[in-house]
């Protein structure tokens, strides 16, 4: 009986084809919205965890100053670190993989006729470590070499490219302003950073080096610690932080004039971030489908009246009042859940070209798939309840002498 | 009525005792019956006449179980229908009744043979059974070929021939028509009523038959007479005045 009821509920769709699809399009529409957006939102999620986790997501950040409002908020200036600072941190706290001081100045890179603006880092091996950033030719820096600030250095992949078009600039020598330093190796390519910039546009040169010949100041700008696989970051977050409070000589009654910044946190607040925007925009689209819901009714209680005679018919032929309320109400339920399979497809066809436009990888969540199947289906039957009922409680009588 | 014979001889299958019907309240009331009283024993062959307006679709409405009498009762095999649910009223319409409507209602945009299939969808009976019983009632009123026209392409007679194999196909122990052979030419009118009459004599079918043509209600049994809403005369064929 109920799937007779199915049968001839999609005949009645099939034979009003204009106006049942007009009448699901907010449902589709809603389900749709929901499907493209959840599914973006998961994919902007999943990228930018990726995208930590490629930075290190094990990393600590330690800088002089205090930031207010975030990152990118103000910094008071304060006392600068210096190399001292990291020797004391390696020495001092246990469970680090690596700790590298990181001094950055943009800085002009020439060679031949090539020309190409770019950020010359100072630092020691021990950054290719932090930054799990493996070499794509090459060597890292000698010991002697970071000791005595000599004038070597490895190229960022954009800066290989922009200077040397491919070809092997292993022994060449490069000019950074003035002083003129020998390539010794290049990085792997690491790709855009989750904030936007080109990570590889780069080229890496003793600490000392920096300090001496480019900057002329023994500053070092920030520290970074690499926790060891399986160490809480927020131990050596807490051991950071006294350390540095000892070695700037802070009072009890004084703030930090420091800050450490964890990259598990960086992830927990950005990740924190696209969720809520994601429940909101879920919200968004829930909304469209209620809209969606009042359309199925509207159209049903016309599909009543244009039908009356039909109903009484059907009552004067031995239908139940319940026979009756299930024709409608499976109507009702099968034009949504139609709506919320044609829904889903097109939301996951808007979520595939989504993904593609922002360069977020897709990913599929067939909870959310399910639960809009769901929530459609459910639409239908609280909205297809009250004109099935409307038609169940005719009169036959009145019904069959209807115009 | 003692108790004693009640329970001796069974109740006739139709018993109607003073039913009125009036339609509409104080003064826009308008009485279509004035107290009706006959009975119909099983296997009876009834037609039913009368002037346009004197009462018979009003009457056959609620011997249809369709429609309440305003006062008097019904009593179907001794059963008093107003005393019923909706439910049971419409359980009774499925499982005993057949009705041929004056406007025939039959489903638009759907074929003969689904509209002929519908009352036996609400018995339950399974597809393929259902189909064949269609196909019978169909060619038993000569639409074989017509089967899967919807009654927007069939003439105002085939329509007619529809709604009677509709009413036929569940073979309803009374079989209600109103004028079933409004729309035919005589020929064919002639074989409605020997399939009418062949219900009738081989399966047992009571039929009550709604007929303005004197031609149509010599097959019945018995006549029954309508005027303003009363019974003028019930008599059998033979000793007709
Ligand atoms: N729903 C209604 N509301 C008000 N009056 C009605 C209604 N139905 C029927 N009537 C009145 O009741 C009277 C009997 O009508 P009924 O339909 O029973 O006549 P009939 O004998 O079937 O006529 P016909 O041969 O034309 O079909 C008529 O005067 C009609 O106007
Ligand atoms: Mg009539």
């Amino acid at each position: 009986m109920l799937w007779e009821t199915i049968l001839l509920s999609l005949r009645a769709i099939r034979r009003n084809a204009l106006r049942s699809s007009l009448t699901v399009l907010g449902i589709v529409i809603g389900v749709a919205a929901v499907i493209t957006l959840v599914t973006l939102g998961s994919g902007a999620t999943a990228k930018v965890t990726a995208d930590i986790a490629a930075m290190g997501s094990n990393m600590l950040q330690v800088r002089p100053g205090q930031v207010f409002g975030g990152p990118g908020g103000a910094r008071l200036s304060t006392v600068p670190f210096e190399s001292a600072d990291a020797v004391a941190i390696a020495r001092e706290i246990p469970g680090l993989r690596a700790v590298a001081p990181v001094s950055s100045r943009s800085a002009q890179a020439i060679y031949g006729n090539s020309n190409w603006a770019t950020t010359a880092t100072g630092s020691t091996n021990a950054y290719l470590e932090v930054r799990d950033w493996p070499l794509a030719m090459g060597r890292p820096f000698t010991d002697g070499e970071v000791r005595a600030g000599q004038a070597v250095c490895i190229l960022g992949h954009t800066v290989h490219r922009e200077l040397f078009s491919g070809d092997d600039p292993l022994g060449a020598t490069i000019r950074l302003g003035k002083i003129a330093f020998k390539v010794v190796g290049v990085l792997a390519a690491k790709g855009l950073s989750s904030f936007g910039t080109d990570q590889d546009d780069v080229v890496l040169i003793p600490l000392r080096t920096l300090q001496r010949r480019i900057t002329g100041r023994t500053d070092v700008g920030t520290i970074m610690v690499s926790a060891a696989d399986g160490d809480s970051t927020a131990k050596v977050q807490a051991d950071l932080t006294r350390l540095m409070r000892e070695r700037r000589r802070i009072g009890l009654d004084q703030e930090d004039d420091f800050t450490v910044r964890d990259m598990q946190e960086i992830v927990a607040t950005l990740t924190g971030t696209t969720r809520v925007l994601t429940a909101l925009l879920g919200a968004v689209a829930a909304v469209s489908l209620l809209v969606g819901g009042i359309g199925i009714m509207n159209i049903m209680l016309v599909s009543v009246t244009e039908r009356t005679r039909e109903i009484g018919t059907r009552l004067a032929i031995g239908a139940l009042e319940r026979d009756v309320l299930l024709q409608f109400m499976v109507e009702a339920v099968v034009l949504a859940s139609l709506g919320g399979l044609c829904g889903i497809a097109l939301g996951l066809a808007g979520a595939a070209l989504g993904t593609r436009l922002l360069d977020v990888p897709f990913v599929f969540s067939p909870g959310i798939v399910a639960a809009a199947f769901l929530f459609s289906g459910a639409v239908g039957v609280i909205f297809g309840f009250f004109p099935a009922r409307q038609a169940a409680r005719l009169d036959p009588i009145e019904a069959l002498r209807h115009e | 009525m003692s108790s004693a014979r009640a329970t001796s001889s069974p109740p006739p299958l139709i018993e109607l005792q003073g039913v009125t019907k009036v339609y509409g309240h104080g003064q826009a009331a308008m009485v279509a019956l004035h107290g009706i009283d006959f009975r119909i024993g099983r296997g009876e062959f009834v037609a039913v006449m009368g002037p346009s307006g004197s009462g018979k679709s009003t009457c056959m409405n609620i011997l249809g179980c369709l429609d309440t009498p305003t006062g008097g009762r019904f009593l179907f095999e001794g059963v008093d229908v107003g005393r019923l649910t909706r439910d049971q009223r419409a359980l009774l319409r499925r499982h005993y009744l057949g009705f041929v409507f004056q406007g025939f209602n039959l489903l638009n945009r759907t074929s003969a043979l689904e509209n002929v299939e519908l009352p036996l969808i609400y018995r339950g009976i399974p597809a393929r059974p259902r189909h064949h019983a269609a196909r019978r009632a169909l060619a038993a009123v000569g639409l074989s070929d017509w089967e899967r026209h919807s009654p927007g392409e069939l003439s105002g007679g085939q329509q007619q021939r529809v709604a009677i194999a509709r009413a036929i196909v569940t073979r309803p122990a009374v079989l209600l028509a109103d004028e079933p052979t409004g729309n035919l030419d005589s020929a064919r009118s002639v074989e409605i009523m020997e399939l009418l009459t062949a219900f009738n004599r081989d399966q047992d079918i009571t039929i009550l038959m709604v007929t303005h043509d004197p031609e149509m209600a010599a097959y019945a049994g018995r006549q029954i007479h309508f005027r303003d809403g009363r019974i003028l005369a019930d008599a059998d064929g033979k000793e007709r005045q």
